[in-house]
């Protein structure tokens, strides 16, 4: 009997999400024509990691994400998980700041403050990062559609404090392209919001080497509905859109291609986000090196942040979201990632509690600390099977890229939302296979139990926090010199119509206390806004 | 029967009720989509020149009591009387208070897209 079952088991087939089918069996045979035994840690092209020594030298980075109601609840809760030995911040807005609008817009009622830090103007960022060393932790900005504003905001800040920008180190999440396709706080029409990103990658290059401008985000794309290979693929894509882009500046590839970095997701099968992040890597050397021409070998290499896998927890039994999140950290340390950030495990129903937040810090500090996970460089490399499926993956996102190609690039294919109506459509029959079982969820549609529903909280929306912020809003526009404002909104402006780099204006306006919704606004006029493609 | 599925406010999570507006086509109904932050005053002019049988609003921010003040005051000012449904991250205890609004029905988190599918059958 057992034996019968066993053999219905090697019988069956086994296909990952991006349609790879899986054997029982590895052996050497499947690595003869693989470049695996000649791939050397921080050598080219990188697929067993960017450094030779990797986490031996220095841990991934922890960075789990933050950011509440005003600057000064979230600067308390920045100070909180720096003494929790966090190592980097990672900044979430509100609504109303990633649309460029400002706390006193009548659109932005009720969302003040509600999903993250609210910024009206230059002032919000002084009393948020108060007390911290710029110099010593690495902010994150999770902004896109007003990302340009909210760099300006944060080089003002620095220069205003006396740090030279030369030396300033950060990352901007600033990839209006997924936005299109996932998460959706685009502001203006495609071409000219790549336009804007343009700017802040040459602005970068030429002012402030060591930041990065931009993290191309595989993972909204996943969370839209893309598989693992189409993550890649479309994220890869997307890094060459902007890359062609500052090219036509005039800008050698060496001089900012190892400022981009990426951002991806982790859920689903364990060994397919391994050998997608190791493929990835790969491809993504051979593409800066081969089609760029890129001498530094830093240029080509795939650095990125992984560990939340939001689309993989669940509500029904959320504690298993714990387990999940425990596998996804181990999958990405597994994979050599930079940094980590970990999905809590309620957010699947709520915003993050300070217990949970801990709870994901103390995940990857077990990973890090007690489970001997750094003290060797790329432990699965060798694996038959994770090999073959190295090889596998990068060969898939290679032809995955093609078909964007096919669409008419990623700026049409986003334009015209082809992709957006492939990634949707994908995102219902995951929910379909989910429905009917084929895609087993513990706890969804296997192993149910019948609990009480989960009490769905949010940050109680604080409408005297939101107050407040009008209020200070209000006083800064009393004080500041109303005349240079208007000066540097012209001359943004002038700057948006002649087609020149805006980043310089824009920090000149910033630091005059001009707002977020001022800039954006005249930029609206210019510019116009984007237009969404409904397929349905 | 004509569906118009819509975002308001500022909130762009837009996987769930593009699921939802794939589901509700496959059940037979016609569908509209409004596209993302649309104000409450938009989506009820687009319902009325559609003319849309039945109006969904997704919300996934925390916003949903506030925009469903406005939705019935909108409602109420258009004299358009086709019943609305609220869901997204609704959380339970929210549900009685949206009824009060005016919302025919309102979804809390959890619920399927059977379920809201089941619903318009019922509805029709």
């Amino acid at each position: 009997m057992a034996d019968k079952e066993n053999n219905a088991v090697h019988k069956k087939k086994v296909t990952l999400e991006s349609g790879i089918e899986v054997k029982p069996l590895y052996t050497r045979e499947d690595m003869q024509d693989s470049e695996a035994d000649k791939s050397i840690p921080g050598q080219y092209p990188f697929t067993r990691g960017i450094h030779p020594e990797m986490y031996r030298k220095r841990p991934f980075t922890i960075r789990q994400y933050a950011g509440f109601a005003s600057p000064e609840e979230t600067n308390k809760r920045f100070k909180f998980l720096i003494e929790n030995g966090q190592t980097g911040l990672n900044v979430a807005f509100d609504l109303p700041t990633q649309c460029g609008l400002n706390s006193d817009n009548p659109r932005s009622l009720g969302e003040v403050g509600r999903v993250g830090m609210s910024v009206d103007t230059l002032d919000d960022f002084e009393i948020a990062f108060d007390g911290i060393d710029l110099n010593k932790i690495t902010v994150s900005l999770t902004i896109n559609g007003a990302a340009i504003v909210l760099m300006a905001m944060y080089f003002a800040l620095a220069e205003k404090r006396g740090y030279d920008v030369k030396t300033l180190r950060g990352t901007a999440q600033n990839d209006i392209l997924k936005e299109f396709i996932g998460r959706g706080t685009w502001i203006f029409p495609v071409d000219p919001s790549v336009k804007l990103v343009v700017d802040t990658v040459e602005y970068c290059a030429n002012h402030v080497p060591k930041y990065s401008p931009v993290s191309v985000c595989g993972y909204h794309i996943r969370e839209s509905g893309a598989n693992p290979v189409q993550e890649m693929a479309y994220a890869f894509c997307i890094a060459k859109t902007y890359t062609d882009e500052t090219l036509k500046r005039g800008i050698d590839i060496d001089e900012f291609a190892s400022r981009l970095s990426f951002n991806f997701d982790i859920y689903g099968n364990l060994f397919e986000q391994i050998a997608k992040f190791r493929g990835g890597r790969r491809l993504w050397a051979k593409i800066i090196r081969e089609d760029y021409n890129a001498k530094n070998d830093k240029s080509s290499w795939m650095r990125m942040i992984a560990g939340g896998g939001g689309g993989g927890l669940t509500k029904e039994q959320p504690e298993n979201n714990i387990i999940r999140s425990s596998y996804y950290a181990l999958i990405s340390a597994l994979s050599g990632t930079q940094t980590m950030a970990l999905c809590s495990y309620d957010e699947a129903y709520t915003i993050p509690t300070e217990k949970a937040a801990e709870l994901s810090l103390r995940t990857m500090q077990i990973l890090i600390h007690e489970m001997g996970i750094c003290d060797t460089v790329d432990p699965l490399g060798g694996s038959y099977y994770v090999e073959a499926l190295t090889d596998r993956l990068e060969k898939e996102i290679r032809e995955e890229m093609k078909t964007v190609k096919k669409m008419g690039g990623m700026v049409e294919a986003v334009a015209s939302g082809k992709i957006q109506e492939k990634v949707s459509h994908q995102a219902y029959d995951r929910e379909l296979g989910i429905q009917n079982g084929e895609i087993p969820k513990v706890g969804v549609n296997i192993f149910q139990k019948d609990e009480d529903p989960k009490p769905v909280e949010f940050h109680k929306y604080n409408a005297d926090a939101a107050n407040y912020q009008i209020e200070k809003l209000q006083q800064i526009k009393a004080k500041r010199n109303e005349e240079q404002v208007q000066s540097c909104l012209e001359k943004l402006k002038a700057d948006c119509m002649q087609n020149v780099n805006l980043m310089p204006t824009v920090i000149e306006a910033v630091k005059a206390y001009t707002t977020v919704g001022e800039i954006i606004h005249v930029m609206k006029d210019v510019y116009g806004e984007y237009e969404e493609p409904i397929f349905f | 029967m004509k569906v118009l599925l819509s975002k308001p406010g500022l909130d762009g999570h837009d996987v769930g009720v593009k699921v939802l507006a794939y589901a509700v086509k496959d059940a037979g109904f016609e569908v509209a989509y409004s596209g993302l932050r649309k104000s409450i005053e938009e989506i009820v002019e687009k319902a009325t020149d559609i003319k849309a049988d039945v109006i969904g609003l997704s919300i996934l921010s925390g916003s949903h009591l506030i925009l469903c003040e406005k939705m019935r005051d909108v409602m109420s000012k258009s004299g358009l009387t086709i019943p609305w449904l609220v869901g997204g991250n609704i959380p339970h205890g929210d549900v009685d208070t949206l009824i009060n609004l005016g919302a025919a029905a309102a979804f809390p988190t959890g619920t399927t897209v059977e379920e809201v599918v089941h619903y318009l059958k019922e509805i029709e």
